[in-house]
């Protein structure tokens, strides 16, 4: 039996190594080819953006456009108001940034920290309206700004962002209660209002997961589709991924101009997400989403 | 509310002073209240924003309402209408098609990338950041993308055609809309993918090495390891992924308005329509609430189930 054990070891090494190897190289092979796939759309969006129209179905197809057709981005440009579509873009981005994550953290501030009769059944109305299909608020949200004269302004796009936003109200709540609560009361003890607290204590310590809700927000807005399609109208009004919309009509078939408005939407994205990414994944492991 | 929480206040006060004791509890009273400040607007945006439109949808879904006409009660006849409406029903099926499809194997991809990702592999940051960012970019600019790759002499159906395959018309044809969208849509895991990153980082090593004292292999500790300690993050994922599927829209509305032939009308697309196109706010109110009943009982249904499945390590569910 003890003899049987040693010469198993005694084998083992070269096999085992022979195998962790392989093992190893298969890791490899599926996590970087998996993201190459995962990024294919976004290569070949950038290749065909850059690409002539008559070498768009070139077979076998080109991999790298040379020279690079520049002039696809001008032509797409020019094809609608994209500067005002821009401004549009940047006032309502950049207000429900500030709006949402500043509402947000003293909400869930007051949830996380504070004590009064009826805290936590209100905060059941927040979980609620992050549970509950917002489609239902659609009709009767926008008969409120109809009536309100404010149908193809910004001002619908703007103003609800005042009143924060339940799942990054949540988010933050919970990241709150994992901060321990001796530092509250080593501050109140010092005559810290909550306030204080709030701004010299608490904010300090929660960077990652309040950059967290703003990257959340940018996307979130950036990206906006459905609120832009009801509330605005003229095309000078729009912002930028509503704009876009009409590019598939115009541009029909011709894929590369398609593409180049395509790049125009994403790149922010892509350098927002590389500029927040180190306490944006922080900040999600921290705030522990679990529920 | 306020008077009872004094008194039940005061009352446990005993022998001091009445008339002092009472003065202090209001003080102290006053002074809980401090928190009303902070969560002011919620509370404003709440009422305004949620809690009164629900009330005012329900009121618009018993009236016949055309934007431009005065409005007039017809009690539930839109609801009538829209159990016969042929419309109704065949965006209902559509949706519950993509859901069925879509959250679960998003699921399943999402867990299984976090799991590669959760490894030691040279350059993780980069290939983390590389499975990420189609979900950061997604909306319109990614169906953009994917009106494209999906054209009829587009990336995909070149690919297919090495191997001799002549691709479908994917987003012109019924069949092939739905499947389109939905392959698609594996592309947006991203959130859920770091939901489950953060949750396998949490799992006690020492389970791990239990499992291996045990002589469990791989399959043996993801089995009973890795899955059971993750049920309540797969549980949060499958409740935000229904909801979120079952209003999906704005790839629908870019990629094939609806069609072909209603193929890929989603009950939210044809809401829209119907109350931004045919202006027959009060039917689409009406159709938004069944949309609501749906998606409740659908998360109903999962919470309850839940107890069967969700593993909670320091308490019971609920």
């Amino acid at each position: 039996m003890a003899a049987t054990t040693a010469g198993a070891q005694r084998r083992r090494p070269v096999a085992l190594r022979a195998f962790r190897w392989t093992r190893r190289f298969v890791l490899y092979l599926i996590v970087v080819g998996g993201a190459f796939l995962y990024m294919y759309p976004v290569f070949f969006m950038l290749r065909t953006s850059l690409t002539k129209e008559s070498d768009l179905y070139v077979l076998p197809p080109i991999i790298v456009p040379w020279p690079p057709v520049w002039e696809n981005y001008a032509v797409m440009w020019a094809n609608g108001p994209t500067w005002s579509w821009m401004k549009n873009t940047a006032i309502v981005v950049g207000f429900s940034v500030v709006a949402e994550t500043v509402t947000s953290v003293s909400v869930a501030y007051g949830f996380a920290r504070t004590r009064f009769a009826g805290r936590d059944k209100l905060f059941v109305g927040v979980l609620a309206t992050m549970m509950l299909p917002g489609a239902v608020t659609l009709i009767p949200r926008w008969m409120i700004f109809f009536h309100l004269g404010m149908i193809d302004t910004l001002w619908p796009l703007l103003i609800p962002r005042v009143f924060g936003t339940a799942f990054y109200i949540f988010i933050m709540r919970q990241f709150f209660l994992t901060l321990p609560r001796e530092l509250d009361d080593a501050a109140r003890i010092d005559g810290a209002s909550h306030l204080q607290i709030l701004r010299k204590v608490v904010i300090p310590l929660s960077v990652p997961a309040i950059a967290t809700i703003a990257v959340f927000s940018f996307m979130n807005r950036w990206n906006d589709f459905l609120e832009p399609l009801i509330y605005l109208q003229r095309t000078e009004n729009l912002t930028l991924a509503l704009g876009l919309r009409f590019f598939v009509s115009r541009f029909g078939t011709e894929y590369h101009l398609l593409m180049a408005g395509a790049m125009l939407l994403i790149v922010p994205m892509i350098v927002a997400f590389f500029l927040a990414q180190k306490q944006f994944i922080r900040g999600i492991a921290l705030t522990g989403i679990k529920g | 509310m306020a008077s009872s929480s004094l008194s039940a206040k005061t009352a446990g006060l005993g022998a001091a002073p009445e008339r002092l004791s009472r003065w202090r509890a209001i003080r102290k009273w006053i002074g809980n209240q401090e928190g009303w400040v902070f969560i002011f607007p919620w509370v404003v945006g709440f009422i305004l924003l949620d809690l009164g439109p629900y009330i005012f949808a329900l009121i618009i879904s018993f009236l016949n309402w055309d934007v431009g006409r005065p409005p007039s009660y017809i009690g539930l006849r839109n609801y009538q209408a829209a159990m016969t409406d042929p419309l109704v029903g065949k965006s209902l099926w559509n949706t519950a098609y993509y859901t069925l499809f879509h959250v679960p194997v998003s699921t399943v991809i999402a867990f299984t990338v976090a799991g590669l990702l959760n490894q030691k592999v040279k350059g993780m940051p980069i290939w983390r950041t590389m499975y990420y960012i189609p979900s950061v970019t997604s909306g319109v600019g990614m169906a953009l993308i994917w009106i494209w790759l999906f054209a009829s002499r587009g990336p995909i159906n070149g690919f297919l055609g090495w191997f001799g395959i002549d691709g479908p018309r994917w987003l012109t044809s019924t069949t092939w809309a739905m499947p389109a969208l939905i392959i698609m849509s594996f592309w947006g895991v991203g959130a859920s993918m770091v939901i489950f990153l953060a949750g396998l980082q949490g799992v006690p090593q020492h389970l791990y090495e239990a499992a291996e004292v045990d002589g469990g292999g791989w399959w043996a500790k993801v089995r009973h390891v890795t899955i059971p300690m993750m049920t309540p993050y797969i549980f949060l994922s499958l409740i935000l992924g229904v909801i979120g599927s079952f209003q999906v829209v704005t790839q629908a509305l870019l990629m094939t308005e609806g069609g072909p032939d209603n193929a890929t009308l989603f009950v939210l697309l044809y809401i829209w329509i119907m109350g931004w196109n045919a202006f027959k706010m009060g039917y689409a109110a009406a159709i938004s609430w069944i949309l609501f009943a749906i998606i409740f009982v659908a998360t109903m249904i999962q919470f309850l189930g839940a107890r069967r499945w969700v593993y909670y390590e320091y308490q019971e569910p609920g």
